[in-house]
């Protein structure tokens, strides 16, 4: 049993209940434990550091100081949200950077009786724990019900994994993390080119056309590869698409039906879990009907689209270049 | 500032003969223009030395602008003769740049070269230093522990060894061809190894050469053709050094050459084989990925020797026992099934390394979808497309291996200048890029455009090379592509690579729906490199390139002697600097031959057998492979020939029974003792600048 300081962040009992519920569900398979810190609060999300740094800043530092005293033996803390995992890593990696803004925040921290020392806690995401901590053969050894039929187009949102502070992710223009995931779950993986693109963030509620566009860009291109439903592993990226959807097809004058889930929801699935338990059924565009295709041949129209941007196979055709041998594909020198 | 410093001592030197035993030392302080004296107060440091180095046998100090000069040698030489030095400090640049300036002055004036020292007060004192009176200070130590070490310096002489007139030529690409031919040609014999199946290298993939856009075959194959048929040249191809033994003059290398599973000796080069061979496979070495070649081949039609190999892993006959195909069809009955690798040994006396690079793995690069997105092409494929001896006759035309392109994009710097990746300018990509430019419109009247950083046409004629491009048409976009992405979403990039950029020189973000995508990927070092540079010896940086004796006034040589460096080995460069280097690597190894013999440093290790234990700590790291145990003694033992003088193995001996001529330990400890006599404000120690006895001082900074 690996034990975890868990950090939930707001959304995980809100719009991101199903994430919440099925990551717990998933952990606790996986033999994880997520130990959540007491009296945490927001992080911020997107919104506070574009208003004000110092007390952005010592907002998600707050959470980092009750860790840092939370922490009995080295643990690292475990955030699922994009947003909040960004924050709390950057906030630690900006207050080492910048001693000037350390001593601000702590100036703060210490009027709740609080410090935090830049670098005291090891700062991580779900995602990357499951990849590098469990690893995908335990995945694949927990899978009971394999996604096959079921053609998912893997999507991280722009938050993951870049800035990568302190180098835990191997490739960050074009990464493939969720990706291997999804295959080791069965899945029929997508490969998605507007995997990293935004949302569109708070766009919705203050610049709305610019926030439908770009879930109209990301949902386009999924419904293009034929995908039956996009996975994330962003509550924003979630509700942005499935609920901004009605209101993009209204603008746009197009019909879309695509449903948006989290990647632990459909780990659940595969680990034979309870479907309802996993929250499924709480996403505004329904997944079930997809989710039915679990175990059936995958349709000819998605094999076809799948070698739909290869050329046509040809004698005179040009051989690819090999991909088998060590392919080092985006590993950056560290 | 003609010499004038700090004239002699006390009213006027001593002149003449020293009495015995009396040493006399000369200092001298190098200005090297403001290199040193910018930071270092050189005045003040000459004045420091006559006055209070003089118990330490200072009898003259001086100043001068530049040491390395005439002027400058000719203050040495007039004082060892009028003063009667024999002894000499020069507090200027590195030993490695200057060293040898100095002592062969020394020894014009009469004096034992190696009564004469170099100390670096610019690579070790004002080239990283800003404080001017630390700075200062700092020299007068560093000079005051060189006149403590030249003090017990003794008169050393030269060793003398023959030079085997015969070389060694490693890699048989444009810069070894020309090395191999250069020194064939003056009368001397050459092994030239290379470990495909033919010379070549790089060059011979390629349709056009920049900025001329000459055919390369046209111009390389007659040099091929040369260092195969040449009286003085013994071709092994399909071979490997496997390992080298000796020093400067008398090396002697192992090459293993490698089973061809064809009879040189009867093979007529006539082809048949291969045409017969039922057996294709993608080429990735010659074709770059892109075209196919049999189970026997030779990589290509005027490939040198003609000989054909049989690539074993993918025959049938070697994987599965039947076939022989091309043993039936052989007309002089060459092919032999049963041959075997063959070890053969030669004597040399210098050896080129001359083994070239590779191009940079581009699927590293993931989001520009090299290997996923079928119409983003590697340099070198696009070179095989636009050969008209490639895979596609010398059509560009996209993977289906029919369509042409109507647009194209260049994406310059693709691994390099990258500190993800490399930080180094790969030099010959810009130009190549326009090359293909070129050839595009050429071929295909397509519209191009080049995504650069910034243009680098520098050599002669590259940058009319480039108004000439520009003129025909080629699009310039400023800035590093983000990504090329299928996703399409606006009008007119359905089914098209788009290539998204910042364009610097707009200001705005474009997206470009192209064809097809050329990424002109940097150069690398070989995968073997650093091997490589172990098993003969030389130092390569920390990429891989070799490095060499002197980046600028010694670009072929490298600090091991007898081994010579030429084309792009020691990092990227174009066709003509390959051959010059090649030329100038020749050159240094047949001025080598003329001289029959040579007089290697004295500065050497040797072993006191009655310290040592024969634990053999010494053997393994040595980096010249100079020690070995003598099993019947129980002893090691350094060949002197061999030993570079490093002083690893003198540092590394637990008995202490190693030491070296030139740096005993006496020497060194007296050089740290000399050091440690100034403080950092220049003033005398009274204690030692550590705490406890100066015996503490020294032990301290020996082990630090
Ligand atoms: C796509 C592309 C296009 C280019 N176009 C031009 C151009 O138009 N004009 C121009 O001036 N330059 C051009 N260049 C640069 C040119 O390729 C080099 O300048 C030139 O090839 C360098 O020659 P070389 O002999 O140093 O190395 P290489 O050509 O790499 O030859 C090295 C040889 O050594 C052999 N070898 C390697 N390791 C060993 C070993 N351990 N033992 C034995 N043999 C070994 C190799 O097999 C090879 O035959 C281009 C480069 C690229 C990548």
């Amino acid at each position: 049993m690996s034990r975890y300081l868990y950090y939930p962040g707001c959304s995980m009992d809100g719009s991101g209940r199903a994430y919440g519920e099925s990551l717990t569900a998933v952990c606790e398979k996986l033999g994880l434990t997520l130990a959540e810190i007491d009296d945490w609060n927001c992080c911020g999300a997107t919104e506070y550091v574009g208003v004000s740094l110092s007390p952005a800043y010592s907002l998600i530092a707050r959470n980092l100081a009750i860790a840092s005293k939370a922490k009995t033996d080295g643990e690292p803390l475990v955030a699922a949200c994009s947003a909040c995992y960004l924050n709390l890593a950057k906030a630690d990696s900006y207050m080492k950077e910048r001693p000037q803004l350390g001593e601000r925040v702590n100036v703060a921290l210490n009027a709740g009786g609080l410090h935090y020392d830049p670098g005291a806690v090891e700062i991580r995401h779900l995602l990357e724990v499951i990849m590098n901590d469990v690893g995908l053969d335990q995945v694949r050894a927990n899978v009971v019900k394999p996604l096959a039929g079921l053609r998912v187009a893997p999507y991280l949102g722009c938050m993951l994994p870049r800035p990568d502070p302190d180098h835990r992710w191997k490739n960050h223009e074009r990464p493939d993390d969720l990706d291997r995931l999804l295959e080791a779950l069965g899945a029929d993986v997508v490969d998605f080119p507007l995997k990293t693109e935004c949302c569109g963030g708070h766009m919705t509620q203050i610049a709305p056309k610019v926030g439908l566009e770009l879930i109209k860009r990301l949902v386009d291109e999924a419904e293009h590869h034929l995908a039956d439903m996009m996975v994330t592993v962003c509550p924003m990226c979630q509700i942005n698409i499935d609920a901004y959807q009605g209101e993009m097809n209204a603008e746009f004058h197009t019909k879309h039906k695509m449903p948006i889930v989290f990647f632990t929801q459909l780990m659940g699935v595969a680990f034979g879990l309870d479907q309802k338990k996993m929250g499924i059924g709480r996403e505004l565009t329904d997944a079930r009907p997809a989710l039915k295709k679990i175990g059936k041949e995958l349709q000819a129209v998605a094999v076809e689209a799948g070698a739909a941007h290869r050329p046509r196979p040809d004698k005179r055709a040009l051989p690819m270049p090999r991909m088998d041998d060590e392919a080092p594909a985006g590993e950056a020198r560290q | 500032m003609s010499g004038k410093g700090h004239q002699p001592i006390e009213g006027g030197p001593s002149v003449g003969v020293p009495a015995e035993g009396e040493i006399r030392i000369g200092v001298y302080v190098c200005h090297c223009g403001s290199n040193i004296a910018g930071v270092v107060d050189v005045v003040e440091v000459t004045r420091w030395a006559g006055e209070a180095l003089k118990d330490q046998g200072v009898v003259v100090a001086r100043d001068y602008r530049f040491m390395c000069s005439s002027p400058g040698q000719d203050l040495v030489t007039n004082d060892i003769r009028d003063l009667g030095l024999n002894r000499i400090v020069v507090a200027a640049c590195s030993p490695h740049l200057h060293e040898n300036t100095f002592r062969t002055a020394t020894a014009r004036a009469g004096l034992n070269p190696y009564l004469c020292e170099l100390v670096s007060i610019r690579e070790q004192d004002s080239w990283v230093h800003t404080d001017k009176a630390a700075a200062t200070a700092k020299a007068k130590a560093i000079l005051s522990g060189g006149v403590e070490r030249v003090r017990r310096n003794t008169p050393l002489d030269a060793i003398n060894v023959d030079i085997n007139p015969a070389t060694l030529v490693v890699g048989g690409g444009i810069a070894g061809i020309q090395a191999a031919l250069e020194i064939a040609d003056a009368g001397f014999h050459v092994y030239l190894v290379e470990k495909d199946a033919s010379i070549g290298g790089h060059m011979a993939q390629f349709d056009k050469t920049f900025p001329t856009l000459d055919c390369a075959a046209c111009i390389l194959t007659p040099r091929m053709v040369s260092a195969g048929t040449h009286p003085n040249v013994t071709l092994l191809t399909w071979s490997e050094v496997t390992h080298v033994d000796g020093y400067v003059g008398n090396f002697t290398a192992t090459i293993r050459k490698k089973a061809r599973y064809v009879d040189e000796s009867l093979c007529t080069g006539c082809g048949i084989c291969q045409e017969k061979c039922p057996k294709n496979v993608i080429d990735e070495v010659y074709e770059a990925g892109l075209g196919y070649r049999k189970a026997i081949y030779t990589p290509f039609d005027q490939a040198v020797p003609r000989t054909p190999v049989i690539d074993r892993e993918n025959c049938t006959y070697f994987q599965k026992g039947t076939c022989k195909a091309c043993e039936k069809f052989c007309e002089t009955n060459a092919i032999r099934f049963d041959q075997q690798d063959e070890e053969i040994t030669v004597d040399v006396g210098n050896i080129i390394l001359a083994t070239g690079y590779e191009i940079f793995d581009a699927r590293r690069i993931a989001q520009y979808g090299y290997g996923r997105l079928p119409n983003v092409f590697t340099s070198l494929e696009f070179e095989r497309l636009s050969n008209s001896a490639g895979p596609t006759n010398g059509r560009i035309v996209l993977r289906d291996g029919v369509t042409e392109p109507k647009t194209v994009g260049v994406i310059h710097c693709v691994g390099s200048r990258d500190r993800n990746f490399n930080n180094y300018c790969s030099s010959i990509c810009c130009m190549q890029s326009l090359k293909f430019a070129h050839l595009v419109k050429e071929h295909t009247g397509a519209t191009v455009y080049n995504f650069y950083i910034d243009m680098r046409t520098t050599a002669k004629s590259y940058d009319e090379f480039y108004q000439r491009v520009m003129e025909e048409g080629t699009l310039f976009v400023r800035g590093k592509p983000a990504e090329v992405t299928e996703a399409g979403r606006l009008p007119g990039e359905e089914g098209k690579l788009i290539v998204q950029v910042e364009d610097t020189l707009a200001g705005r973000q474009r997206r470009i729906p192209v064809d097809m995508v050329v990424l002109s990927v940097g150069l690398q070092p070989r995968p073997d490199a650093k091997e490589l540079a172990t098993r003969f010896g030389i130092s390569c940086s920390s990429d891989g390139w070799a490095i060499e004796k002197h980046p600028k006034l010694d670009p072929v040589a490298t600090m091991t002697e007898g081994v010579f460096i030429a084309g792009c080995v020691s990092g990227p460069k174009d066709i003509p600097t390959s051959v010059a280097q090649g030329a100038a690597a020749a050159a240094r190894v047949l001025g080598r031959i003329q001289m029959k013999q040579m007089n290697l440093e004295p500065i050497k290790a040797s072993v006191h057998s009655e310290h040592c234990s024969g634990c053999r700590i010494c053997n393994t790291m040595c980096p010249y492979n100079a020690i070995s145990f003598d099993a019947a003694k129980g002893v090691s033992g350094i060949n002197a020939a061999m030993c570079q003088g490093c002083g690893t193995c003198v540092a590394a001996c637990p008995a202490g029974a190693i030491a070296g001529t030139g740096f005993s330990d006496e020497q060194v400890l007296a050089q740290i003792e000399g050091l440690l006599r100034v403080g950092a404000d220049g003033a005398p120690l009274k204690r030692s600048a550590y705490p406890g006895t100066r015996q503490d001082a020294i032990e301290e900074v020996v082990r630090t």
